[in-house]
């Protein structure tokens, strides 16, 4: 139809480009995934989840209780007696099948992903679910290579895999453990985060297409209970849990002196690091992408600006002009940068520990920003002036908040990024290549991101030191949590 | 009663199916010696175009990433598996029973599957890093050796064809095929499923005809950089390894005896890795 | 736009030495080229609809160079081409005309002659252009004579040899001299990108060129692939931006050569207002060099107004 000619702009400005939402079909009400079909929760309750964007109510969830979850451990045990001995090839057959279904519908899971989480629609659809999908493909070319993966073992699957995992990507963190998980030959009773059930529920569903044979992928909904009754549950065979480093702890403590295999990605408080030899307009964007990426809901987030004393000021002067340009708003909006936080408990930590860092005399920059009337949304933060003992530098803030210090010279950007109990990843810029794997050598962190950061692929191992957790997922290393070792 | 139209069976080079500049073909029969068809019979001069097609492709070809390359085959998979039943047909020609020769194209499918996985992964196997004495960063990473000549067995038609190929072109290489003179169809039908897979024109290209006139200019082409033996054999393969040496072309031995049927006998990285070459890098850690 | 910081490089003015000129130009930051390929590939995400792509499209005529740089171009040639860069769409009068007619100089007294009156201005190629290896006598002589002959613009190329060998110097020095010659005409400096080859290169040129005097700095003569290229804008825009931040002077960007289509001239839109903001998203300060751009920029208008598809025949060829 032709376009009608309202006032004309006098401007260049970006009109909103909403995403359709109408290829997502959702169910008023799910059931828990158990043995190839949904089934009523026993407990009988309910979990609204809701749009964090337009706080709308989205769908009701099950809420499992122990005996749900018991009955999905039971199904993944039955589901294991003939999934861990199917040949490697067929294994990799129904994961190169859900890996091309994925890919098919991969712009439907991305609006869903969208509306349950709350990220911005170019992210979920160029970031998110191409990784997914290629997560699969990867990790179905090993199902059926595995003896050529570790020389001079035979690997054999665990068993049952409780697999925990949290809401700031929730497609892919399920890729992180489903694929691994099923590709070494193991069965999986997978708990969702609880506030982004629905992409998992509709993977599930998907599953059942792909022909994948009933109980080999269990999904139990519910919040913090469901998570400790799944870990508990003595015919878990190996736990896996991406998440706070606070319920990590818990979780490993609830495992000790039992037989369950155990890996963890917690998180993090990452130290990038800018020497004056960068190149300077592309560690900008660097930076930017470190911490505003997925509104700063990711554990590796860059959340530690340590710039060379000698450019600092130009520094933060192109910095604080780059956050100008930066669009928070509507996540379904293709033009948007920044989408809405995850949660109402996630606003409030995020605005308490900006407010400490105010409190205890940093000094903050957020630019002229207009948040949507709904919805929980942040503006995009920085802070100068910032000291090592300052919360803003100590604790991990999980949002679009950048702590910014200054250091002369690289021994000392070393000492400071390393003055954290995390360890998860580090960035740095400098052209000098034999001083990029000098500070390599030195930063303590799982993965060191150099000219570049938040760079993720399925053939990369990804995994942190210390309180940021154990065990690597990605590359042939991600194997290695699924498997044990029978001597040749 | 309806008149069927019949296929022309053409040369495969730079992703289009030419006839023989030589203007030439020769008939193809099946086992009672009535002959079924007409195939191509490749020239060498169309030896060098095909040389000159898997040239130009080949460092667009080992550019793209591992996970690309192992999409594209899988994709060349699927489009096999579609093709089965003009498979079946075709290897009845040769003397397979419907059931046989339904085997072959599973198995065919499922090695090519196979080796589409090894495209984002064979470097970690066969790549690694080397803890050398000093401050120095040493790695060690295979890249394909460039455009690889492939003479495919008489037999099996199919699965001998592919079990060669995938691993070829899985690292990055592009190939020049010789394809099996007696029943050479099938390997037309494996060029129209590339043809429709996405596979970037020269990467692969399928000559058929007189084989064994044909290898002496493959084994003395200077612009190829490896041989793969395999669907030869040991009888004459010292003229091939002799012309090969004026250029030092990398030429693959086969096993004594080849079990095409064995996965662990016919598929392996390592038969990636007889494709690729080493290369060391070092640089400093230092301020 | 920042108030004018004072220059504590010594650059702009009479007493510049090699010395001087390599100081400012090492200060120039290094390039990640892979970094740049990113930005530009997810700045080509932005969706530009309705009333932003009605808008851009309308710039995107106003800031048009229509282009012709043939050896067999003739006055009728220039003259039928005059026509079409005054009212692009004879069916359209709401169609604004393009920037600029891009001519050699042979050809400057016709295209003056056919734009008398229009508000196009006459943008003249020279120094020898497109190689510009010549004696710098010659290449100003050039110049001279596009001026002499009604030119308003001067679209020059640099030494790009004396550049890669090294002598920025020679490079600087040819610029100054052809800003002395323009005088207050509006004068680009072509840096001829497809020969610089890697964005430190280009950057490092850029910065020259505008402390040279230049008002423009322009990718490509369009006679060398690649042309201009969405990655190498980018790089070329934040020098602009640097330079404004160092002097307060506002350069302006042309890229040339090779953008045919209206969604691309709109994702280079993108980067400029990402990079520069709104002060630059005006014809004084960007320009596209370009001769099928525009044909296919009508077909957008027409299709955008009526909702449906378009042919190219539809539209002159002029």
């Amino acid at each position: 139809m032709s376009e009608a000619h309202p006032a004309e702009p006098t401007e260049f400005t970006y009109v909103s480009s909403r995403e359709a939402t109408d290829l997502v079909a959702l169910d008023d009400r799910y059931g828990l995934w158990i043995d190839g079909t949904f089934r009523t929760p026993t407990s009988k309750r309910y979990l609204t989840t809701v749009n964090p964007a337009t706080e709308e109510p989205l769908a009701e969830v099950a809420e499992a209780g122990e005996r749900d979850v018991d009955r999905a451990v039971r199904a993944a045990r039955r589901a294991f007696e003939t999934w861990g001995r199917l040949p490697g090839k067929e294994r990799a057959k129904y994961l190169y099948r859900i890996a091309r279904m994925l890919q098919e519908r991969a712009r439907e899971f991305a609006v869903l992903e969208t509306l349950d989480g709350g990220k911005p629609i170019k992210e979920s659809r160029d970031v998110d679910l191409p990784l997914v999908a290629a997560h699969f493909f990867y990790y179905a070319g090993w199902a059926d290579k595995l003896e050529y993966a570790f020389p001079g073992i035979r690997p054999r699957p665990l068993g049952v895999a409780g697999q925990i995992i949290p809401w700031n990507f929730p497609m892919l963190m399920l890729a992180w453990k489903v694929a691994p998980a099923l590709a070494a030959g193991n069965t999986v009773v997978l708990k969702p985060a609880e506030t982004t059930p629905l992409t998992a529920l509709t993977f599930a569903q998907l599953t059942a297409e792909a022909g994948l044979p009933p109980g080999v992928v269990n999904i139990v909904t519910g919040g913090g209970e469901t998570g400790a009754a799944l870990v508990r549950h003595p015919g878990v065979d190996k736990v896996a849990f991406t998440g706070s480093t606070e319920v990590g702890k818990l979780i490993q403590r609830a495992v000790a002196g039992t037989p369950k295999r155990l890996t963890l990605e917690l998180g993090g408080k990452a130290p990038h690091v800018i020497f004056e030899d960068a190149p300077v307009d592309q560690a900008i964007e660097g930076v930017i992408n470190g911490i505003f990426f997925n509104q700063g809901h990711v554990c590796c987030a860059g959340s530690r600006l340590f710039v060379q004393e000698s450019i600092a000021d130009r520094f933060v002067d192109k910095l604080k002009r780059r956050l100008s340009t930066l669009r928070v708003g509507d996540p379904l909006d293709k033009n948007t940068d920044i989408g809405a936080i995850n949660s109402p408990e996630q606003l409030d930590k995020i605005t308490e520990l900006v407010d400490s860092g105010v409190e205890e005399g940093a000094e903050i920059y957020q630019p002229p920003c207009r948040l949507p009337e709904r919805g929980y949304f942040f503006a995009p933060t920085l802070f100068t002036g910032v000291s090592q003992s300052h919360r803003i530098a100590q604790e991990e803030i999980f949002g679009p908040v950048l702590s910014i210090m200054t250091f002369r010279t690289p021994d000392e950007a070393v000492e400071k990024a390393n003055n954290t109990p995390y360890g998860l990843s580090a960035g740095v810029w400098t052209t000098k290549g034999s001083r990029i794997l000098w500070m390599a050598d030195r930063l303590r962190a799982g993965v060191v991101w150099a000219n570049t950061y938040n760079k993720l692929d399925p053939a990369s191992p990804f995994g942190g030191y210390q309180e940021s957790g154990f065990g690597r997922e990605g590359g042939r290393h991600g194997l290695l949590p699924y498997l044990e070792g029978v001597p040749r | 009663m309806r008149v069927d139209v019949r296929k022309t069976y053409k040369l495969f080079i730079a992703g289009g199916f030419p006839r023989s500049e030589s203007g030439r073909s020769y008939p193809v029969a099946d086992t009672s010696g009535k002959v079924v068809a007409r195939a191509a019979a490749a020239s060498r001069k169309d030896l060098r175009d095909a040389v000159r097609a898997a040239r130009g492709a080949q460092p667009g070809w080992a550019g793209r990433t591992g996970y690309n390359r192992g999409q594209i085959l899988y994709r060349i998979a699927e489009m096999v598996e579609d093709r089965a039943d003009t498979f079946v047909s075709q290897l009845r020609v040769g003397g397979r029973t419907r059931a046989q020769a339904r085997r072959e194209v599973e198995r065919s499918v499922d090695r090519l599957v196979w080796y589409a996985g090894w495209g984002d992964k064979f470097v970690q196997v066969v790549g690694n890093m080397n803890p050398v004495q000093g401050d120095f960063f040493n790695i060690s990473t295979p890249e394909p050796t460039g455009v690889v000549g492939i003479i495919a067995p008489e037999e099996p038609a199919l699965l001998g064809l592919v079990s060669r190929v995938a691993p070829v072109i899985i690292s990055g290489n592009t190939a020049v095929v010789l394809a099996s003179e007696r029943l050479p169809l099938p390997a037309v039908t494996f060029a129209e499923a590339l043809a429709t897979a996405d596979v970037p024109a020269g990467v692969v290209n399928i000559l058929t005809g007189p084989k064994d006139r044909l290898i002496p200019y493959l084994a003395s082409h200077r612009d190829c950089n490896a041989i793969d033996a395999w669907g030869h054999g040991w009888e004459g393969l010292a003229e091939i390894e002799a012309a090969a040496a004026d250029s030092v072309t990398r030429v693959v031995r086969p096993p004594r005896t080849v079990d095409w049927t064995n996965e662990r006998l016919a598929q392996s990285p390592y038969m990636i890795a007889d494709f690729v070459e080493i290369k060391t890098v070092w640089h400093p850690k230092g301020l | 736009m920042t108030t004018p910081a004072p220059l504590t490089l010594p650059v702009l003015g009479t007493h510049v030495t090699p010395q001087s000129l390599r100081a400012y130009l090492e200060a120039t930051p290094p390039v990640d080229e892979v970094a740049v390929h990113e930005r530009v590939a997810a700045l080509a995400t932005r969706s530009i609809k309705r009333e932003t792509k009605r808008y851009a499209l309308d710039l995107a005529v106003r800031m048009t160079d229509l282009t012709t740089l043939e050896g067999r171009d003739t006055p009728g040639k220039v003259r039928q081409l005059a026509a079409k860069a005054r009212r692009p769409d004879p069916t359209d009068p709401s169609i604004p005309s393009v920037a600029a007619l891009c001519v050699y100089p042979a050809m400057v007294p016709a295209a003056v002659d056919a734009l008398r009156g229009s508000g196009v201005k006459v943008a003249a190629v020279a120094t020898y252009f497109p190689s510009g290896q010549a004696p710098l006598e010659v290449k100003l002589a050039d110049t001279r004579a596009a001026l002499a002959a009604g030119a308003d613009e001067i679209d020059m190329v640099i030494d790009r040899g004396a550049f890669l060998a090294g002598d920025h110097m020679k490079v600087y020095e040819e610029i100054v001299a052809v800003r002395e010659v323009c005088g207050s005409a509006h004068l680009k400096v072509i840096l001829e990108t497809g020969e610089l080859v890697t964005f430190d290169n280009v950057r490092k040129a850029s910065m020259l060129a505008m402390a040279a005097g230049a008002d423009f700095i322009k990718t490509s003569t369009g006679k060398v692939a690649p042309a201009a290229t969405r990655p190498v804008t980018l790089v070329m825009l934040e020098a602009i931006r640097d330079f404004a931040e160092l002097t307060g002077i506002g350069v302006g960007m042309k890229p040339a050569g090779g953008i045919r289509t209206a969604k691309d001239a709109i994702r280079y839109l993108v980067l400029l207002y990402e990079t520069l903001g709104s002060a630059w998203m005006t014809p004084d300060r960007f320009r596209f060099g370009a001769s099928s751009l525009l044909n296919d920029l009508l077909m957008q208008i027409r299709w955008v107004r009526t909702g449906v598809y378009q042919r190219p025949d539809d539209f002159t060829k002029d």
